[in-house]
């Protein structure tokens, strides 16, 4: 560690963001940069402790303290090398994670954890600026060959890491480019696409293969049959809808329909079919997690004449929350970037129906209710009666995801699923069939790009153990 | 039962080679040889008073062990009508012999036979009577039958003598190869032309009873010499008792186990030549199953017989220190450096009295820790002892009072009447032979030697070895850098909370499974930084091939070394060199991998027999090497290689005749090195942890050149080993090289067995399956092709790691505590208890076991609250921890009946007072430390009880420093010291050398506060149960048993890891040791040690605990998350730091800590109702509740064995399990019972009062009770000045006038012993010699050791001269003195000291703050000043020379100092004679003071404008 003393007299310092009215008007991203210098002191805040439970919280198991000192000496590439050791993206997780690990930061509890994050994009932006970063193909293959189906931040990991211990690897995509929700979920503004693209290019100098625009659906059994290994990496791509009156209106839209449209416009490959814009319009976005402030922002930036947000659960508490103290991810009101950037937002709000004209939407009923926690603990909502309307003439449901899709590939596959129709596995990672693994939102929901790198690491880890012969796999899982 | 006259089997966790034992000695020589019964029976009243140094078992009656040395008794014997010749032509002696006939009788046919067979004759035997009724019960069972018998022959004096000895030898031999039931039950006392010694297991004043012999008005002798024991264990055993055939000895040898192996290994180049036989004669020399002083006693005795004087011998043995910072001739240090090639000193403290029967003596260890007192009358009688006091005379019948100093000794010849003192025998020995020639012309040193060839410090491979040895990221990172880069070893803080090596998942080096042995209580450890002058690492290695008893320059031929680790450069001179003949082989440390263990054993098995092959070609020196592991070849594990290599050549007696040198990639830290050179290896080159320097460099991690890197990082390791060693009080590399002073924990008998020498190792564990496994396993990653793992693995060994080592306090188990108990939800902490519980993998012992069910119901079992009394919290000094924390945790524990510890450093008098609430902040438990901070009378009477830290868990055997820097205001208020000066707490407690002076210690503190319970922390190691049975005996109410794992707020990363057991060891065996010898009814036992749940307290209580002790769980309670940054002023939770901005994120509430130890209190409840018990007494020490419970999948540790842990002994059916009594602490009749009510009016009203005693040795912590009165009453202010006055005449026993509080005087005339002044807290101490003396008071001794330790206020005169340690550790008290020994000054913080005289060396070590004065008209004051931490000057200042002058005329108004009269006469003069020492420290700090000072009156000044 290099400054012990130094989280008392330097304070967390964050690099914010462009000015609100500079940001809106384009796709940039919005989130600023510090100077190398301030960006040392900030990694030299980190106390290195003796617990750390920024390491423990964060899903990859990032050695914070380890890198964040090679930050404060300057010692840029080995900052990297310690990095990339547990987490092959951190390009990607230096933008856009929710940063569990500075929730759990010792110095969260004086409210000035260290800035993770923003040093973890400090460090990934300097090697790849400073040309560290050059493709280290293995010297040996092995001779295996691997299939990952799906792009996502699951595939690319998995197979970045089956890469690197010298198997072949064959990553499938059924869509025009490959990066899965990374490129179609997120904005731009949140993760420019050349980021992503910067890091395929470094991957298929390594050996990887790609085949976008292939998708598998029914041919998965030949990839079974050809392949030495298959994992599954489809994520978890069936939305919940909310089936109320007047839900075919038009003017309804999935959040993620409306991201990727917006996504495909720098795309060259961007297809001609009709695209779902705000322009001009008032939106109202039903969901109040991430998904729906990434809404929020792209409604903004493509002209919307206001933008409302509304969320069935109660408005969390400000800063504090005593049900989920340190070192727990904290349950309190989040304001994105994009909240900032112009929009209403409310709470305790249940969509009774969607009201129309001539088939097209143009208000939205919704019902107070009111939330009281049981005997358990447990909340429980009570409808109040007090309804209202809402005009809109642009409805976005972000309401997440409930399980993969289950038609074609996994109907096919008829591996087992679990309780909530995610595909199951087990220790290693492996599915009900052999030699199939699976990876990401398919097994565990759809979740963070965090949890989803690790989720690929894991089930390469599984996939090399089992053409090493070294994993000793039991009866296949039966649910 | 059965009582043999034998230690008990080795069972349980008992093990009897931990015994120990101390003791009070004495000895009377009328100088011209003159024969008188007087001798004898003032020899037997010098027992007699000092009886308080011995001690008694359980049943109160039987001693352990006490007896006489004489002359022959020759007209004596002749009034017994047994017809021996004249005197010297016949032998005789006591011998012990069994009871059953037919056994006695073949013990006597044997002895006959023996005798024959060197021409002897059994002249005579003689029924020696006794008195059998007056033994106690333990020693009458084992009582044996006593006969003198008589030998004659043919020959007469030398000649006969030395037959005896060979034929006693021969016939212990026979003995020991007898069927006898119990081999000791036949054992000659003594066998002598000279002298006989008259022993048994009897007290001090049952011996003149018992042996009706000695009360015999014409029993004569001119000298007597006797001893009386301390032992540890009541265990009956009648031929341990002193003296032996030479000497007694109070003390005890740290290095045994060294020097007996390295004695067995010598016996092939021993040739007694002069005593005309061979050495298989007499082999063994040192007889077995016998105590370290009989060793001694063998050792000593085998050289005398075999022509070496009895000065000599002990010079060699037991060598003074004579490295450069003490004054001794060029001569004498070669005499010493001579011999010291061929023998490694017997270290350890000891006063050893002794006698050939004409010659008769005593002499010190070189650290003379332990007292030895004498006086010479003006009849030409001399009394030497380890009091003084011990007989009666009047002042005009002394002509000189004195001591031995450390490392001295003083010799008699009866015949001629010739006293010789210390300069004259060493010189004359040093005139023996021309060593020093000897020595420069065939001594090669190696630092001189050059050579022109270079030498790569960079390996080949380097990064595969990297990986093959097990380095990690943390080896390099948190210890290799902090080494290389500041010379010293790294800090850290909190416990270590990892599994054993055993219990890992990750592969372990070899050197994990053991741990680091350390001193406490009987024997101090030392303080190698302060007392460097005893220390020494320097070594010769070579080979030795001569008969080693007559003196030849060839022993010489050897390799000097000043550090046994080699560079490079020196190891590479050293394979090359020819000099001389010096020729070296290397052998391969290696084996084939895919041999697996096989090849590990066949490799072993070839290194022992190639090594000793290369004994046999001649060779002076082995290399063991490790280079060359390649994809086929991985390397042994160099510490078993050295080992086995060791104990091989030692069994085949040719390990003297070669040096040991490893080449080893393996070591990196200190633990490593020391490890190799405590089983064997004469020095290391660690060439891998040079090539990791080499790296650093080259990549610019550090900023130094190699050359300075390697300096600093051999410097580190040096001071590391002197640390490991000083821990256990030894001095030398030479003596702790070999000693094994390590125990293995999770290792298999059979690997330490065959490979260790029989290290202890108590569960069992991993053979020699499992250390090749775990070699290969890191060998195979070594050599994968595998690119992406270039950099080093982290596992967590120091701080946490998801896939490192797991850690007890991990993320999961502190947020869901600091939850619970924040929440108040019992459902969160039930969450809580089960993560620890039932982890997955066992990281604890007690994780290896569960407790028997029969339930019942709930509401049956004792309350809440008859469990939270049971609870205390850890010893955390305010200053380790921020205010706010400190006084949590006091009122939380005052509301829940449990009881909080001060730590060390003192406690704020406002927190005495209890709050209108009825709520307090005070601590139950004051600590009594090694430094004493803040030790008042008022502290120690505001206590429920007194803790004695003997140890600590985290760094025991160590001391601890404050940096000046954190020592603010408020800190240094409570500690009674000044701000901003370093605080030092020495490694020992100065006035804890032994087993009495505990006694001692507990004795002054039961006086001071006779309510309050004394208790005794030790810290778990082997023989933590026989200490724990001696601290028993010596009346201690209560001891802890701290285990390894406790916390620290700083200390060295070593200690954390590699020093002390787990907590289940030391208990179970402190349960085991004091049911055995029922002594478990009389103390209190209680354990801490990582305890966090209900489980635990249950496991502690059937191990044996009725307390348990929290710590860490009670900090990570109030908030702490483990940093582990406590030693860097940062918590950032302000739980661990004086910072005031940090401590404002202080969130902890007593509310929690409640919450916390009442849902313990209810977990406990609910396992007794599990297990069908209504109260925890009931399960205290019933270990057949506790069964085997296999835990984890880790095949290492399916191998743990805890039966031993769970042993009950034999007799627990009878003995108690759990307190059940008390001890009686004899405090009814003391003294100060008449001077408390004789002060009644004065201490009610300060009515003045007066009184005038006689006192004498036995009379001891005169003046304590007194001060606890006052103190009571009247805090630290005391009374007004002179209220009470005292006059005391005669010989002050130990502690007089110990914490004398303010208002009290007393006047001593007469002598003083040890630890006079002790935490003086206000009160005048004078000490004159009584009129009517004719020396001269400035030349003789008038009082003891340790004068004056920890006092914080008050004053002491002194007219004469005073022993070792004078004002050691002294914050505040004035004093005066006409001359002090040794470490005067030593540790001093504030106060002021005035010698009127010479002092011996290390003046200062350590000195702080205050002031000392030093007349020293000879002018060589600076060579005996240690001066690291003062700067001397002139008195010049007037205000100095005015304070000066007000000092000693204060003394001469006290004390009509002759010497003070002469000063003061020619003041002007004398003036300048006089030194002023002064703490450049303290000189900041008081330069600071008027700076400050200054500007005050500069801004009031400008203010005025």
């Amino acid at each position: 560690m290099g400054n012990p003393k130094a989280f008392l007299n330097i304070n967390r310092k964050e690099a914010g963001y462009r000015p609100v009215n500079e940001r809106i008007y384009d796709f940039g991203e919005v989130e600023q940069t510090l100077n190398p210098e301030d960006r040392k002191l900030q990694a030299s805040r980190c106390m290195d402790c003796g617990v750390p439970f920024c390491h423990w919280a964060c899903p990859l198991g990032n050695i914070q303290p380890e890198w964040q000192d090679m930050v404060y000496r300057g010692e840029w590439k080995e900052a990297y090398e310690i990095l990339t050791q547990t987490n092959d993206f951190p390009e990607f997780t230096g933008r856009i994670c929710p940063a569990l690990c500075e929730k759990a930061c010792a110095l969260k509890l004086s409210e000035q954890p260290v800035t993770i994050r923003e040093n973890e994009a400090a460090v990934a932006e300097r090697a790849f600026t400073e040309g560290m970063i050059v493709p280290f193909p293995p010297k040996k293959r092995s001779g295996k060959n691997i299939a990952i189906i799906g792009s996502g931040p699951a595939g690319l990991a998995c197979a970045n890491q089956l890469n690197r211990k010298g198997h072949t690897v064959t990553v499938f995509e059924k869509d025009e480019s490959i990066g899965g929700l990374l490129r179609f979920g997120i904005p731009d503004f949140k993760l420019n696409k050349k980021i992503i693209d910067r890091r395929l290019s470094l991957m298929e100098a390594e050996g990887i293969i790609f085949r976008p625009s292939t998708p598998v659906g029914n041919n998965i059994s030949k990839i079974v049959a050809a392949y030495d290994a298959v994992c599954l990496a489809i994520g978890s791509g069936h939305p919940r809808d909310l089936n109320v009156e007047g839900r075919d209106l038009k003017g309804i839209a999935f959040a993620l329909e409306f991201l990727q449209a917006q996504n495909r416009m720098f795309l060259s490959t961007s297809g001609p079919e009709e695209k779902i814009s705000a322009r001009g319009k008032n939106v109202l976005v039903i969901g109040g997690g991430d998904t729906g402030s990434d809404c929020v922002g792209t409604s903004v930036r493509q002209g919307a004449l206001s933008v409302t947000q509304i969320e069935i659960m109660p408005k969390p508490p400000e800063d504090h929350n005593e049900e989920t103290p340190w070192p727990n991810y904290p349950m309190v009101l989040k304001t994105t970037s994009s909240h900032e950037e112009g929009c209403v937002r409310r709470w305790s709000l249940d969509t009774k129906r969607f009201i129309g004209e001539n088939g097209k939407i143009n208000a939205v009923e919704v019902e107070t209710v009111m939330w009281q926690k049981d005997g358990n603990g447990r909340m429980t909502m009570t409808h109040t009666g007090k309804t209202e309307i809402i005009k809109t003439d642009c409805v976005l449901l972000a309401l997440g995801f409930v399980h993969p899709v289950l038609e074609g590939l996994i109907g096919t596959l008829n591996v087992t699923l679990d309780g909530r129709k995610n595909v199951l596995s087990g220790a290693y990672s492996e599915t009900s069939q052999r030699k199939v693994f699976a990876a990401g939102d398919v097994t565990q929901g759809a979740s963070l790009v965090v949890r989803a790198i690790a989720s690929g690491r894991k089930a390469a880890a599984g996939i090399d153990a089992f053409l090493k012969g070294q994993a000793c796999f039991p009866e296949p899982i039966n649910n | 039962m059965n009582m043999q006259s034998v230690y008990p089997k080795e069972q349980g966790l008992y093990i009897p080679e931990f015994e120990h034992d101390a003791c009070g000695v004495g000895l009377l020589v009328n100088i011209s040889g003159e024969k008188s019964h007087e001798i004898v029976e003032k020899g037997l009243q010098v027992l007699e008073n000092m009886v308080h140094r011995g001690a008694e078992g359980a049943d109160n009656k039987t001693g352990d062990g006490a007896g006489i040395m004489i002359q022959i008794p020759h007209e004596f014997i002749l009034l017994q009508g047994i017809p021996v010749p004249e005197k010297g032509r016949y032998g005789t002696g006591l011998i012990f012999l069994p009871k059953n006939n037919q056994e006695q009788k073949w013990c006597m046919e044997t002895i006959i036979n023996v005798l024959k067979e060197h021409d002897l004759n059994l002249l005579a035997v003689r029924d020696v009577p006794v008195k059998s009724e007056i033994l106690g019960d333990t020693a009458r069972e084992a009582e044996p039958d006593i006969k003198q018998i008589f030998v004659t022959g043919d020959s007469s004096g030398e000649d006969l003598e030395k037959r005896l000895y060979i034929c006693r030898k021969k016939i212990e031999k026979s003995v020991l190869n007898s069927d006898l039931r119990v081999k000791r039950s036949c054992y000659i006392v003594s066998l002598s032309t000279q002298k006989i010694v008259y022993k048994g297991l009897l007290s001090s004043l049952q011996l003149r009873e018992y042996f009706p012999d000695l009360t015999n008005p014409y029993l004569t002798s001119g000298l007597s010499l006797v001893h009386s024991r301390f032992s540890t264990n009541t265990f009956p055993t009648w031929d341990l008792a002193q003296p032996y055939r030479l000497l007694g000895h109070n003390g005890e040898i740290n290095t045994i186990r060294g020097n007996r192996t390295w004695m067995e290994a010598r016996e092939s180049l021993l040739n007694p030549k002069a005593l005309g036989c061979t050495i298989n004669d007499i082999s063994p020399v040192i007889q077995p199953e016998m105590s370290d002083s009989a060793s001694l006693d063998n050792v000593l005795e085998f050289f005398v017989m075999s022509g070496i004087s009895l000065p000599h011998a002990l010079s060699i043995m037991v060598p003074e220190s004579w490295n450069d910072k003490n004054p001794l001739s060029s001569e004498l240090k070669a005499f010493y450096e001579y011999h010291s090639i061929l023998m490694e000193p017997w270290d350890g403290p000891a006063t050893l009295l002794f006698s050939d029967g004409r010659f008769a003596g005593g002499m010190l260890d070189r650290n003379g820790l332990r007292p030895a007192r004498y006086l010479i009358t003006t009849n030409n009688m001399l009394v030497m002892a380890s009091e003084a006091g011990v007989l009666q005379f009047e002042p005009s019948e002394i002509k000189e009072k004195g001591k031995l100093h450390p490392g001295k000794m003083l010799i008699i010849d009866t015949q001629t009447g010739v006293l010789y003192r210390d300069e004259e025998l060493k010189e004359t020995l040093a005139q023996e032979a021309p060593y020093k020639e000897w020595l420069d012309k065939n001594r090669i040193n190696l630092e001189k030697i050059s050579s022109g060839r270079t030498v790569k410090n960079s390996p080949k491979d380097y990064s595969s070895l990297l990986k093959c040895f097990g380095y990690t990221k943390e080896d390099i990172e948190k210890i290799i850098i902090p080494m290389c880069v500041d010379g010293k070893e790294p800090i850290s803080s909190m416990g270590n909370d990892t599994p054993l090596a055993v219990l890992s998942d990750k592969p372990q080096r070899l050197f994990s499974y053991f741990r680091q042995q350390f001193a406490q209580v009987t024997n101090p450890p030392i303080d190698s930084i302060r007392e460097e002058l005893v220390m020494s690492l320097t070594g010769y290695i070579g080979a030795m091939d001569k008969n080693l008893l007559e003196p030849s320059a060839d022993h010489c031929k050897m390799l000097k070394l000043k550090s046994p680790i080699l560079t490079n450069q020196a190891f590479d001179i050293l394979c090359n060199l020819r000099y001389k003949g010096f020729q070296t082989t290397t052998l391969p440390m290696l084996f084939k991998a895919e041999e697996g263990a096989r090849g590990l054993e066949k490799a072993l098995e070839e290194l022992c027999l190639k090594a000793e092959k290369a004994v046999d070609d001649d060779y002076n020196y082995i290399v063991l090497s490790d280079r060359g592991v390649d994809e086929t070849m991985a390397p042994v594990p160099s510490l078993l290689a050295v080992s086995a290599v060791h104990h091989y050549l030692i069994s085949k007696r040719k390990r003297l005749q070669i040096a040991l040198i490893v080449e080893t990639a393996e070591a990196r830290e200190n633990m490593h090195y020391a490890l190799l050179l405590g089983y064997g290896a004469s020095a290391i080159n660690p060439y891998l942890a040079f090539g990791v320097l080499d790296d650093l460099v080259k990549t610019k991690k550090i900023y130094l050149d190699f050359h300075t890197a390697e300096k600093n990082y051999i410097k580190s390791i040096d001071k590391g080993l002197l640390k490991i060693m000083s821990k256990m009080g030894i001095s030398t590399l030479r003596s702790y090289r070999g000693a094994k002073i390590f125990e293995a924990i999770g290792v298999a008998r059979s690997v330490t067995d065959s490979y260790f020498g029989g290290t202890v190792s108590k569960i069992e564990g991993v053979d020699l399956e499992d250390i090749a496994k775990e070699t290969i396993e890191a060998h195979r990653k070594s050599f994968e092709p595998d690119q992406s793992t270039q950099s080093l693995e982290n596992t967590g060994q120091y701080s946490y790691r998801r896939n490192g080592e797991r850690h007890a306090w991990n993320p999961e188990t502190i947020s869901a505590l600091q939850l619970a108990t924040r929440m108040g939800s019992y459902k969160k902490f039930k969450e809580f208890t089960r993560l620890v519980d039932e982890k997955a993998e066992p990281i604890f012992l007690r994780d290896f076991m569960k407790h028997c069910n029969n339930p019942i119901d709930i509401s049956l079992v004792e309350p809440v609250e008859a469990i939270t009394r049971r609870f205390v919290t850890g010893a955390m000094s305010f200053g380790s921890i921020s205010k706010e924390a400190h006084e949590t945790i006091a009122m939380a524990m005052n509301h829940l009946g449990g009881k909080s510890n001060t730590g060390e450093g003192g406690e704020d008098p406002e927190r005495y007072k209890i709050h209108e609430d009825g709520s307090s902040a005070r601590s139950a438990i004051k600590q009594v430390s090694s430094g004493r901070f803040g030790v008042t009378a008022e502290y120690l009477i505001n206590a429920d009880e007194l803790q004695i830290k003997v140890a600590q868990g985290a760094k025991p055997g160590e001391g601890g420093q404050l940096p000046g820097f954190k020592v603010d205001h408020v800190i240094a208020k409570t500690r009674h010291s000044i701000p901003g000066i370093s605080l030092i707490s020495p490694p020992p407690h100065h006035d804890i050398y032994s087993i009495e002076d505990l006694a001692q210690l507990i004795f002054d503190l039961k006086n001071i506060n006779p309510t309050a319970r004394i208790s005794v922390k030790l810290v778990s190691e082997s023989g933590v149960g026989t200490i724990a049975a001696g601290v028993a005996k010596a009346k201690a109410d209560a001891i802890i048993i701290s285990g390894a794992e406790g916390g620290t707020g700083a200390s060295p990363s070593s200690s954390i890891k590699h020093a002390g057991l787990p907590t289940e060891l030391g208990l179970a065996e402190t349960q085991q040791t004091l049911v055995m010898n029922n002594l478990r009814g009389q103390v209190v036992l209680q354990s801490d040690g990582q305890l966090k749940t209900g489980k635990d307290i249950i496991t502690m209580a059937i191990m044996g605990a009725e307390e348990f002790g929290f710590a860490t769980s009670a900090l990570i309670v109030m908030g702490c998350v483990m940093m582990r940054k406590c030693h860097l002023n940062t918590c950032p939770v302000g739980v661990a730091t004086q910072d005031e901005t940090l401590r404002k994120r202080f969130t902890g509430k007593q509310e929690y800590l409640i919450n916390f130890f009442t849902f313990l209190a209810q977990e406990v409840r609910e396992h007794l109702a599990e297990m069908g018990f209504t109260c925890l007494d009931d399960i205290i020490g019933h270990t057949e509740r506790l069964t085997y419970k296999p835990a984890g999948a880790n095949p290492k540790a399916q191998k743990i064995d805890i039966s031993k842990l769970l042993f009950r002994p034999d007799n627990t059916g009878s003995n108690a399990l759990r307190k059940t009594t008390g001890q009686q602490h004899q405090i009814d009749a003391v003294l100060d019972r008449e001077l408390v009510e004789i002060s009644g009016k004065a201490i009610e009203s300060c009515k003045p009062v007066q009184a005038d005693y006689t006192i004498s040795n036995t009379n001891r912590s005169t003046g304590a009770m007194l001060s606890g009165v006052i103190a009571a009453k009247y805090g630290n202010a005391g009374l007004p000045d002179n209220t009470i006055r005292f006059n005391f005449k005669g010989s002050a026993g130990q502690s007089f006038g110990a914490f004398l509080a303010k208002g009290v005087t007393f006047r001593l005339e007469g002598d003083c012993n040890d630890y006079m002044g002790k935490g003086l807290s206000g009160g005048r101490i004078i000490v004159t010699p009584p009129a009517g003396v004719i020396y001269a008071p400035n030349e003789n001794i008038i009082a003891g050791n340790t004068i004056l330790y920890g006092a914080t206020s008050g004053e002491i005169y002194i007219n004469g001269r005073v022993g070792e340690r004078f004002c050691v550790r002294n914050s505040g008290a004035t004093a005066i003195v006409e001359g002090a020994g040794d470490h005067c000054c030593e540790y001093m913080t504030g106060g002021r000291t005035v010698v009127l005289g010479t002092v011996g060396r290390n003046f200062a070590a350590g000195m702080s703050g205050g002031i000392a004065y030093v007349w020293n008209p000879t002018g060589d004051f600076d060579y005996f000043c240690n001066m690291e931490m003062v700067e001397l000057s002139l008195v010049e200042e007037a205000s100095d020379i005015k304070d000066l002058k007000t000092l000693i005329s204060r003394h001469f108004q006290y004390t009509q100092s002759p010497l003070a009269k002469r000063i003061l006469n020619n003041f002007s003069e004398q003036v300048e004679k006089f030194i002023k020492v002064m703490p450049i420290e303290y000189k900041k700090v008081l330069h600071e003071e008027k700076a400050e000072a200054l500007k005050q009156k500069i801004a009031q000044v400008e203010r005025d404008y």
